[in-house]
């Protein structure tokens, strides 16, 4: 009799088992899984958007512009306090250039006073002064590091409430690294609307305009101090066309909306309606009751929507923006606004866009090519390995096939179309286990031994050599998992899959079926 | 049962090792000089730029489409056919400038497009990569390919014994070099899945290598007095039959995949298939005649 223990006879019950059902309602139809069968539902494999079809989107936060800004503003604050100190400080060239603050002291030995200020001003800012006597002042890595934060777990958010409005099932948004997130919409058919959507910041703000200013003073560069040259942006040419003055003062801002919707107005022109909360409320009402007959600039990321003249009192909270809207731009805008402002602006680092009749193609090529590499396989192995061996090894394969879908379903891994070639490659490699067992097992029965000490050695001394030739395997998945992306990341999972099942289905189950077929049949000869 | 070799083979491979290692070096050598001299043709993942598959539904052809595009200012573009006729690879270069610029260009394209031809032409992919993430993919796949190696060695020294790492790591280096060798000469693309490709072929080298290696360790024990070169070839001829059934398979699984996987997976499939036919070679004519140069120690117990 060959020994095959107890628990090992249950272990491979029980994996087999549970490799059958869980690998089952991927090739059963949806609605008889959801419907009758829902214990098997966690078994489904979600597909890779190179299958399924959708987009991958790598963006980077340009958390620069947010230092950019809080220097601006600590600028100004330095200005005025330069200015009222007793005496006056002298500065020159005052200005911000990207992530740094600069200006020069007329008096250079006032150093150490400004030095007071700036520090009362802001504990944390670096102070440093260049070979000319300039002063420079940045932030700290800590506090770099807080704004990037902050930006990052911001946009996450205003991002995931961007992409909900537009519906697509089951987006992954998630942060990569210190700034980037990397963005995966499923099944998206456009691409481009969603793309569209997280190019704006989206930032909206109510000014008033500087009617007093004449606009072609500011157009040769002479704007006046506390006010903006703004454009209105011609829908068509994406050209510049009305040149404003408006001033920097912000009257209303775009995070005090609570709803925006596309609406139409009486002339049938499509416009976005608004509704403040209770304080933009009140400071909308303030605003336009005490400028009935003024402009005012809807200001959307710098550019002008429109700016109509104030003919009465708005304080019921709501308001229309009209600008040359049509309802798809219309309805954007509500989108945009409904989910609020990006903290940065985003750029798209890197795009892969699949669409959906390319991924049904791979899909449909990768499982045909799967299928036939698996029965060239078994009719190899049959050939080589005779109808008992090389039987009892294709059985093994199928089950092993059956628990690496299993697993991918329970795992909630993501199959690609390289995970498809993992696949493949598993059934190539899977029987190279068998092999080495078989091929042991002939060798000692040459050697002389009874069959089942044959059968026995070739099984122990095949042990070792598959565990080392599998852990080299497995460590370059390993290696690919940790550092691939996407698609190639769905191989190395295949792959390192494959390598387990492969080590249960070869030295357990196949050694079960083996044993089972011994001790039942009592061969007079093994045949192999 | 069928046997593809017979079971007691005594082939002689200790002896081919000066022709297999001056014809291995020879090849090497034409790799390394295609891959300096022809240069590997990478892919947007590398090197930066936008790839777009379409398909068409009417009669549009090559130079149609490249008329569209050619004066859009975007460098240098190549068109190709791409699997069935109705279907075209559009790749143009990477686009100088702020990361946004590969955004802008894909637009400038595809509205160009769409106003040429609006309906007949279906959007199947549209990658596109900026200069940073293509700065990084490449510091990855490298990194990766780096790493892959020194596991190898030190599985293989944790396991073994160091002269069978150093043996292996030749053997590893020679398939990885033929491999680029293989696509710098046919102008494949080399792209992230090839890497994907390279580190499969150290896995499935390394697995083949080990074999031979342990069935080493295991005579070594046992037959303390045989001449190396015998006991080598002993060795290589006792794991021969194996070593072929399972590049069989193995061939047999990828070939269906490169035959029937469709155009996205060939080149992927075809990296492989090379990849384990050097890999096999490799395992039997260098990773273990080798070993009669790096003093694998005998006489002293060697622990499995």
């Amino acid at each position: 009799m060959l020994i095959f223990e107890n628990w090992k006879r249950i272990l491979v019950l029980v994996v087999s088992t549970f490799a059958i059902i869980f690998s089952l309602p991927n090739f059963l139809s949806k609605d008889l899984v959801n419907n009758s069968l829902s214990f098997m539902k966690s078994g489904e494999i979600r597909l890779g958007l190179d299958l399924q079809g959708g987009s991958y989107l790598l963006l980077r936060v340009e958390s620069e512009s947010l230092q950019t800004d809080r220097l601006n503003s600590l600028s100004d604050e330095l200005r005025l306090a330069m200015r009222s100190a007793s005496p006056r400080i002298g500065y020159k060239n005052l200005k911000v250039s990207g992530t740094e603050l600069i200006f020069t002291l007329v008096n250079n030995e006032e150093e150490s006073r400004v030095k007071g200020l700036i520090d009362s001003i802001d504990k944390e800012l670096i102070f440093n002064k260049d070979s000319y006597n300039n002063i420079i002042l940045s932030m700290s890595e800590d506090k770099i590091k807080e704004i990037r934060d902050y930006a990052i777990l911001q946009s996450i958010e205003i991002i995931r409430r961007r992409v909900d409005e537009v519906g697509t099932n089951e987006p992954l948004i998630q942060r990569q690294g210190d700034e980037r997130i990397l963005v995966q919409l499923p099944g998206l058919d456009d691409p481009e609307r969603i793309k569209k959507l997280l190019g704006k910041t989206a930032r909206m703000n109510f000014r008033l305009v500087n009617e007093t200013a004449s606009i072609e003073e500011s157009l040769s560069g002479r704007v006046p101090p506390g006010s903006d040259l703004l454009f209105e942006i011609d829908e068509r040419t994406g050209e510049k066309s009305i040149p404003y003055v408006i001033y920097k003062r912000i009257g209303v801002s775009g995070d005090q909306l609570v709803d925006a919707n596309p609406t139409m107005d009486q002339n049938n022109q499509p416009v976005v309606s608004l509704r403040f909360d209770t304080s933009g409320s009140r400071k909308f009402g303030e605003l336009t009751s005490k400028n009935v007959g003024k402009r005012f600039a809807i200001v959307l990321d710098g550019e002008v929507i429109s700016a109509p003249v104030i003919r009465e009192a708005i304080t019921g909270g709501s308001g229309q923006i009209s600008g040359n809207f049509t309802f798809e731009s219309a309805s954007d805008l509500s989108v945009l606004l409904r989910a609020g402002a990006l903290p940065a602006p985003l750029t798209i680092l890197e795009e892969r866009s699949v669409g959906p009749s390319l991924g049904k193609d791979s899909i449909n090529a990768g499982m045909y090519a799967a299928l036939i590499s698996i029965i060239l396989v078994i009719i190899y192995m049959v050939i080589i390995y005779g109808t008992r061996f090389g039987v009892a090894a294709n059985i093994s394969l199928m089950v092993n096939i059956l628990l690496i879908i299993a697993l991918l379903g329970v795992l909630d891994a993501t199959l690609t179309l390289p995970g498809l070639a993992g696949i493949a490659l598993t059934v190539g490699m899977a029987v190279d286990a068998n092999v080495l067992i078989f091929e042991r097992i002939r060798e000692e029965s040459r050697s002389g031994r009874s069959d089942i000490g044959a059968i026995d050695n070739g099984f122990k001394e095949a042990f070792r050599t598959i565990v080392d030739a599998n852990i080299t395997t497995l460590l370059a998945a390993l290696i690919l998992f940790q550092f691939g992306s996407g698609p190639v990341k769905g191989f190395a999972v295949t792959l390192a899959l494959g390598v387990i099942t492969t080590m249960f289905s070869s030295l357990l189950l196949s050694r079960g079926i083996i044993t089972f077929w011994y001790n039942k049949f009592k061969p007079t000869s093994l045949n192999i | 049962m069928l046997r593809l070799i017979s079971d007691n083979t005594s082939f002689k491979f200790i002896k081919l090792k000066l022709v297999s290692f001056s014809f291995s070096a020879i090849v090497c050598m034409a790799s390394i000089f295609s891959v300096i001299f022809i240069g590997l043709n990478f892919g947007i993942d590398f090197k930066g730029g936008i790839l777009l598959e379409i398909r068409t539904t009417s009669n549009i052809g090559i130079a149609e489409i490249r008329n569209n595009i050619s004066n859009l200012n975007i460098g240098e573009v190549a068109i190709q056919k791409f699997g069935v006729d109705s279907d075209y690879l559009i790749r143009v270069e990477k686009q100088e400038g702020s990361d946004n610029a590969q955004q802008i260009a894909v637009e400038a394209i595809k509205s160009t497009l769409n106003a040429s031809f609006g309906e007949d032409i279906k959007y199947r992919r549209l990658e596109y990569v900026g200069p940073t993430v293509s700065k990084d993919l490449v510091s990855d796949g490298v990194m990766a390919i780096i790493f892959a190696i020194i596991a190898m060695l030190a599985y293989i020294w944790f396991r073994f014994e160091l002269p069978f790492a150093l043996g292996a790591i030749v053997a590893l280096l020679h398939d990885i070099i033929l491999t680029m060798g293989v696509f710098a000469v046919l102008g494949l693309e080399f792209n992230l899945a090839t890497v994907a490709a390279i580190l499969l072929i150290i896995g499935y080298s390394m697995n083949d290598t080990v074999v031979v290696y342990d069935r080493i360790r295991e005579n070594l024990r046992k037959f303390k007095k045989m001449n190396l070169n015998e006991l080598l070839d002993k060795c290589i001829n006792q794991t021969l039959s194996r070593t072929i059934n399972t590049t069989v398979t193995t061939i047999l699984a990828l070939g269906a995949l490169y035959i029937f996987g469709g155009q996205i997976i060939a080149d992927f499939a075809f990296a492989m298939l090379w990849g384990i036919v050097v890999g096999t070679y490799s395992s039997i004519f260098i990773a273990s005649p080798i070993l009669v140069y790096v003093n694998v120690r005998r006489n002293k117990e060697t622990e499995s």
